[in-house]
C-alpha cells in the first residue's frame, strides 16, 4: 500500500484512540465551555462599546471587534490545552511498547508520524468547528466580514496544525506521558511569548526585531488582523513541518538507541 | 538443502555505549523449520530479534529476510515477517476484532480479504469466544494468543516469537506450544525461549546463546546423535592402562581423567559400552562408575551457558562446534 493508505490507517486508529480517552472529551468539553463563555463576554463588551462607536466616522466592524479578540485568547487557551491532548500520541506507546507493532509493521515511519498528526488534527477539528460556528452564529442578527473571518479561521487552523505538530514531537521524545505535556507547554510558551521580545514601547513591533519573526503569536496576530501575508502561512507550514520532520528523525535514531 | 532460505543473517554486532550486547551472530534458517533460540536471561536473545525485525539497527552484519536486504529494503523485507515481542504490543481499548483489523489494514490486508483473514487468525488462534471483548479484560493466555494473532494475520512466511510462553501456566503453555507446532506447518518459526523443554517439544533446530555469542547451533535430532557420540566418564577399581583401553574394539579415543578415571568416545555406544562391560569383567577391572554423556539438552544448556572459568571458554567452545558438527 501507499503512503496516503497507510497514513489514513494510522490517523482513523489515532483518531478512533482519541475518542476512547476520557481526557480528550474532558478537554473538548471543557475547553468548548470556556470558549463560549469567553464569546459571550465579548459580546457584552461590544454591547458596552457600541454606544461609543455610532459617535466615529468610520467605526471598526462588529468582526473586527469581537471575532479578532475572540480568537486571539481561543489561540492561547489552545496552546495551554494541546499538549495534554498529543501527550499521548508516541509517550504511551514507548511506555505501554505498543510502538514495537508500528514499527514492525511495512510502512515507513512518515506515515507512522503524518498518521498520528492528521488523527489528531481530525479530533481538534471538531474543537475548531466549535470555535468557528460561535462568531457564525452572529449571522442571525448582523452582517459579518465573511473575509475576516475566513482569514482568522485559518489563521487559528495553521496555529493548531502547528502546536500539534511541536506536541508530537516533544511525545517522540520520552516514555512519560505528563513529561511530553510539560516540556510541549515549555517549547510552545517559548515560541508564543518570543513576540513580546520585540515590542516596542508605542506596543507595536520595531522594525529591526528578529525574535518577533519566530514567535506563533507575532504571526498568528498578523493573519487574525485580516492581512494575509504569504509569509505568515509559509511561517506556520514551515514550523508544522519542521516538527514531523524532527519527529520522524527522532523515531528513525530510536533504531540506533545506545541503551 | 533445497527449501529456499528464508532468513540468512550474518556477523551481527550490537553495541550498547561500552557493552556489546550481540557479537558476531550467524545463522540461517529455510522455509518449514522451526528454530528455537535458547539463552539465559540477559544472554541477547530479544537483542537479536529486534534487529531481525527491523526494531533495533545492528552495529554492524547483515540481516536478509528471503531476497530482501532488511537495511536497505525494510519494507518489503518486514512484509515477510510476523512478530511477536517479548511483551505483546495490544492496544488494551480496543476488542480483539479491532485490534486484528487494525494490524491487518497496517500490513496492506484491505477490502474482502481483511475480514477473512481476521476470521482465520482468529480460528487459528482460538480467539473465537473473545473476539468482541476488550483486550484489557482478557487473561493472560488469551492476550498471548492476541498476540500470535497479530504476528500471522497476514501470512507471513517467517514468525518470530519473543518468549511466546511467559508467564503462563502449564496448561497454557501446553495450548500455546500446540499452536506453535501447527503454525510450523507452513510457516517458518523462530522462537525464543529460555526454557528447553520447550525447544525439544517444538522445535527441528536450535540455537544457543550466551553473553551475544552463538555457542550451539545445530539440528535438534543431530544434537541428540551428538549426544550420543559424546564423551562417557568411567572410573575402575583396578584401572586397566590407557594402552589397553585404546586398543579396545569400538572405542574411538581414550584419556585419562584422573587416577581411576578415563574419557572414553565409542564408534557405536551402546555396543561400545557391552564390550567395555565383558571385558571389565574377563580382567577384573571392577567398573566404579558410569556417567553416559550430556544425556539432555538441559545439561548441555548448563554446560555452555556456564560462568567461565578463565580459559575454559575455549574449550567449551570447541567443544559445541563439535557437537554441532
Amino acid at each position: 500500500m501507499n503512503l496516503a493508505g497507510n497514513t489514513w490507517v494510522i490517523a482513523n486508529r489515532e483518531f478512533r484512540g482519541l475518542l476512547h480517552t476520557p481526557l480528550a472529551w474532558a478537554t473538548l468539553s471543557l475547553v468548548g465551555a470556556l470558549l463560549a463563555w469567553l464569546f459571550l463576554l465579548q459580546l457584552d463588551q461590544y454591547e458596552v462599546y457600541r454606544s461609543q462607536l455610532l459617535g466615529l466616522a468610520n467605526p471598526p466592524g462588529v468582526t473586527q471587534l469581537l471575532v479578532t479578540p475572540f480568537f486571539s485568547s481561543a489561540g492561547l487557551i489552545l496552546m495551554l490545552v494541546l499538549p495534554m491532548l498529543t501527550m499521548r500520541s508516541f509517550a504511551e506507546q514507548q511506555r505501554d511498547q505498543t510502538l514495537t507493532l508500528l514499527m514492525s509493521a511495512p510502512i515507513s515511519l512518515t506515515s507512522i508520524v503524518l498518521g498520528k498528526f492528521f488523527g489528531i488534527c481530525g479530533f481538534l477539528a471538531l474543537l475548531l468547528t466549535l470555535l468557528i460556528s460561535m462568531p457564525l452564529s452572529l449571522l442571525v442578527a448582523t452582517p459579518l466580514d465573511i473575509g475576516l473571518l475566513a482569514s482568522a479561521a485559518a489563521a487559528i487552523t495553521l496555529l493548531t496544525a502547528s502546536f500539534t505538530a511541536v506536541g508530537l514531537w516533544t511525545s517522540s521524545l520520552t516514555r512519560h506521558p505528563a513529561v511530553a505535556a510539560t516540556t510541549g507547554l515549555g517549547l510552545l510558551l517559548v515560541l508564543w511569548f518570543l513576540a513580546a521580545a520585540g515590542k516596542n514601547s508605542a506596543g507595536g513591533y520595531s522594525s529591526d526585531a528578529l525574535l518577533p519573526l519566530l514567535s506563533t503569536r507575532y504571526h498568528f496576530q498578523e493573519l487574525l488582523s485580516g492581512w494575509v501575508a504569504s509569509a505568515d502561512i509559509a511561517y506556520f507550514l514551515i514550523l508544522t513541518t519542521l516538527m514531523l520532520g524532527l519527529t520522524v528523525l527522532r523515531l528513525h535514531s530510536q533504531r540506533h538507541q545506545r541503551q | 538443502m533445497s527449501s529456499p532460505t528464508l532468513i540468512e543473517v550474518s556477523h551481527l554486532y550490537r553495541n550498547f555505549d561500552s557493552t556489546a550486547a550481540v557479537i558476531d551472530v550467524s545463522f540461517s534458517l529455510h522455509s518449514g523449520e522451526i528454530l528455537g533460540f535458547l539463552g539465559p536471561n540477559g544472554a541477547g536473545k530479544s537483542t537479536t530479534l529486534r534487529m531481525i525485525t527491523g526494531n533495533l539497527a545492528p552495529t554492524s552484519g547483515q540481516v536478509m529476510i528471503g531476497p530482501y536486504d532488511l537495511h536497505l529494503e525494510p519494507i518489503a523485507a518486514r512484509r515477510m515477517i510476523g512478530y511477536l515481542p517479548d511483551s505483546p504490543p495490544l492496544y488494551r481499548d480496543c476488542t480483539v476484532k479491532e485490534f486484528l483489523r487494525f494490524c491487518g489494514q497496517l500490513h496492506g490486508i484491505a477490502g474482502r480479504q481483511l475480514p477473512a483473514a481476521i476470521n482465520r487468525a482468529v480460528e487459528r488462534c482460538g480467539l473465537d469466544e473473545v473476539r468482541d471483548k476488550l483486550i484489557n479484560h482478557l487473561s493472560k493466555g488469551f492476550q498471548q494468543r492476541v498476540g500470535i494473532a497479530q504476528a500471522i494475520i497476514h501470512e507471513p512466511p517467517l514468525v518470530i516469537l519473543d518468549e511466546p510462553t511467559v508467564g503462563l501456566d502449564p496448561r497454557q503453555i501446553d495450548d500455546i506450544r500446540g499452536l506453535i507446532r501447527e503454525l510450523g506447518r507452513d510457516h517458518s518459526v523462530i522462537l525464543s525461549t529460555h526454557i528447553l523443554s520447550e525447544v525439544q517439544a517444538v522445535c527441528s533446530h536450535v540455537q544457543i546463546i550466551n553473553r551475544g555469542q552463538l555457542v550451539l547451533s545445530s539440528q535438534l535430532t543431530k544434537l541428540d546423535q551428538n549426544l550420543a557420540d559424546a564423551t562417557h566418564e568411567i572410573s575402575f577399581r583396578t584401572p586397566p592402562d590407557l594402552e589397553t583401553l585404546n586398543q579396545l574394539r569400538l572405542v574411538k579415543q581414550a584419556s585419562r581423567n584422573h587416577d581411576n578415571g578415563f574419557l572414553l568416545q565409542f564408534h557405536d555406544p551402546i555396543r561400545g559400552i557391552n564390550e567395555l562391560l565383558k571385558q571389565s569383567l574377563n580382567r577384573g577391572w571392577g567398573i566404579d562408575q558410569l556417567t553416559p554423556p550430556q544425556a539432555s539438552l538441559e545439561q548441555l544448556f548448563m554446560q555452555l551457558t556456564a560462568e567461565p572459568d578463565p580459559g575454559e571458554t575455549n574449550h567449551v567452545l570447541e567443544a559445541s562446534q563439535e557437537l554441532a558438527r
